[in-house]
């Protein structure tokens, strides 16, 4: 394997519970990834053993041919994993401008040089492509709680492209989103890729919404990964209806 | 918006002009309330940043206060000038704040709340006991009051406009790192401590940085105010300080830059204006802030920007 992204092996057990099973997978430059599966199969578990917010029980990762298991979440950001949560997580009294400028700014220089302000400088032109990028410009001195849930959703992935990352989580993007938004997210995250060269791994239950973005889709279920290939491949896997539909 | 900066420029100017010009007419009582005020509105800036912009509980603000005016008591006494118990002060505020900060990484809220009272204990403690430094309950008298720049401040006119001056520098250096990503990181530690660790910012070295930071500005504080009082003793830096500082933050506005200035202005006048209620006066001012508290969540910043919203017809 010689992916972006190498997870090999990975497990986390709570207790007498194995969430996530001794999942490996890779993710190549360029690539959408979708990790489907049914509540409680694992997925968020694995996000968070491979981003750092929790401790892996066994199982290696990956990044750019560079060891990161358990590593903190800031540090993986700062070697450019990006990543969005579950549920909209932004800072709701700063305006959407610093919300972008709180992303991209320990990207660049050093603590020193941030007491003295000096990345803003340069992340202001990143800034306004961002806002021009996600149809945010008119909202820029908004403060951010104040936003639509629509316009939150797009500010949360905004940020996470911020810094320029080479991979980016996305968990459930298109959850809550309604559908005229979503024809929205889901051109804006297909430019990013096609444009940018931007690499994704997302979690997500919208099936019309998987299938159309991703280039590959990885089911679990109870853990592991059950069936992996092209949307058109899983979605004839017996496997995976059974995972679905049985039980 | 060019209204609002008017009455902003208005405020600010007749602000200025109370602060230069009416000590002249005050006598000695008037002109130590003025600095005392000066000096709990550097202590309550402090505590502000740890506490209203990056959202750390503090309850031992008092405490560093208490560091700062011994390091500064025992340095003059021994011949020192301020200058050097000023260093050693903010060294000692930095080096113990950061420490402090630690709890802060396992513990939020009110658990980080009684680590950070019994902090304030403990130093208080040491204070007291450890008498072959301090002096114990006896405290430290005959502290001396500098030259600044060649002027004595032994007059209480002097000492007042070299609290002043002490104070917009401090005003200046915070409002400058607030305004830098320093203060951009410590209001995304406020606002969402795990998205912004996602997003590249070290949630870890910048909940100890605001803990340091505001730490030693209390300790700077507390080095002008030895020399304001020119005795101590560890009586007044027990918690009954470091809640008068947290409430000074709380009625002014937390996370608002001129909220510690309204707040500590509060706590310094309202006691005298409350005088003729004699022993009413706790219970007034209990009654004031529990009111700011139920109607005025932003404080008494929060109050004026919503009255100013409202002129502009701008209010809900």
């Amino acid at each position: 394997m010689n992916g972006l992204l190498e997870v090999s092996g990975l497990t986390r057990r709570f207790g007498g519970i194995l969430a996530v099973d001794s999942v490996s997978f890779a993710v190549a430059p360029g690539e959408i990834l979708g990790i489907i599966g049914p509540n409680g199969s694992g997925k968020s578990t694995l996000f968070n053993c491979i981003l750092g917010q929790l401790r892996p029980t066994a199982g290696r990762v990956r990044f750019a041919g560079r060891e990161v298991t358990g590593l903190r979440p800031s540090l993986l950001s700062r070697l450019g994993i990006g990543r969005t949560f579950q549920l909209l997580q932004i800072f709701p009294k700063l305006k959407v401008r610093e919300n972008l400028l709180a992303a991209g700014q320990e990207h660049r220089g050093s603590m020193l040089s941030r007491l003295f302000g000096a990345p803003d400088a340069g992340l202001a032109g990143a800034v306004e492509e961002m806002l021009a990028f996600f149809r945010l410009a008119h909202l820029a001195e908004t403060p951010a709680g104040s936003l639509s849930y629509g316009q939150q959703k797009l500010l949360d992935i905004a940020m996470a492209f911020m810094a320029g990352p080479r991979l980016v989580f996305l968990d459930e993007p298109a959850g809550g989103v309604n559908p005229a938004m979503l024809a929205e997210l889901e051109a804006r995250l297909r430019a990013l890729n096609r444009e940018r060269g931007a690499t994704f791994v997302l979690i997500e239950h919208n099936m019309e919404f998987v299938m159309g973005l991703c280039d590959r889709v990885l089911v679990m279920a109870e853990g592991r990964v059950i069936a992996e290939g092209t949307p058109r491949e899983v979605r004839a896997d017996a496997r995976v209806i059974e995972a679905y539909l049985g039980g | 918006m060019t209204g609002r900066r008017l009455a902003a420029v208005a405020a600010g100017l007749l602000v200025a002009a109370l602060l230069l010009l009416l000590p002249l007419t005050l006598r000695p009582y008037g002109l130590y309330l003025m600095s005392l005020w000066a000096v709990l509105t550097i202590a309550a800036m402090g505590l502000n940043l740890t506490l209203g912009y990056a959202g750390q509980v503090s309850l031992a603000q008092g405490a560093f206060v208490g560091i700062g005016a011994y390091a500064a008591a025992l340095l003059t006494t021994a011949g020192w000038p301020l200058g050097a118990g000023l260093l050693l002060g903010v060294g000692l505020g930095l080096l113990v704040g950061w420490l402090l900060g630690y709890p802060a990484l396992r513990v939020q809220h009110h658990y980080l709340a009684f680590v950070t009272l019994g902090a304030n204990t403990l130093v208080f403690l040491v204070l007291r006991n450890e008498d072959w430094l301090t002096g114990g309950v006896y405290g430290i008298a005959a502290i001396p009051r500098p030259t600044v720049l060649g002027y004595p401040t032994d007059h209480p006119l002097a000492f007042y406009y070299f609290c002043l001056g002490v104070l917009l520098l401090v005003g200046l250096g915070l409002g400058l790192l607030l305004r830098s990503p320093w203060g951009r990181a410590f209001e995304a530690l406020r606002e969402n401590p795990v998205r912004a660790e996602s997003l590249g910012i070290d949630t870890r070295r910048y909940t100890l940085l605001a803990f340091a930071i505001g730490s030693a500005v209390g300790s700077l504080a507390g080095a002008i105010y030895a020399p304001l009082v020119q005795y101590i003793d560890p009586s007044p830096f027990a918690l009954g300080l470091s809640l008068a500082l947290l409430l000074m933050v709380v009625v002014g506005g937390a996370g608002r830059f001129f909220g510690p200035g309204l707040g500590a202005a509060i706590a310094v006048l309202l006691p005298e204006w409350l005088r003729f209620s004699e022993g009413l006066y706790l219970i007034l001012y209990a009654v004031l802030v529990i009111l700011v508290l139920v109607f005025l969540p932003s404080g008494l910043v929060g109050l004026a920007d919503r009255l100013s919203a409202r002129a502009r017809g701008e209010g809900r």
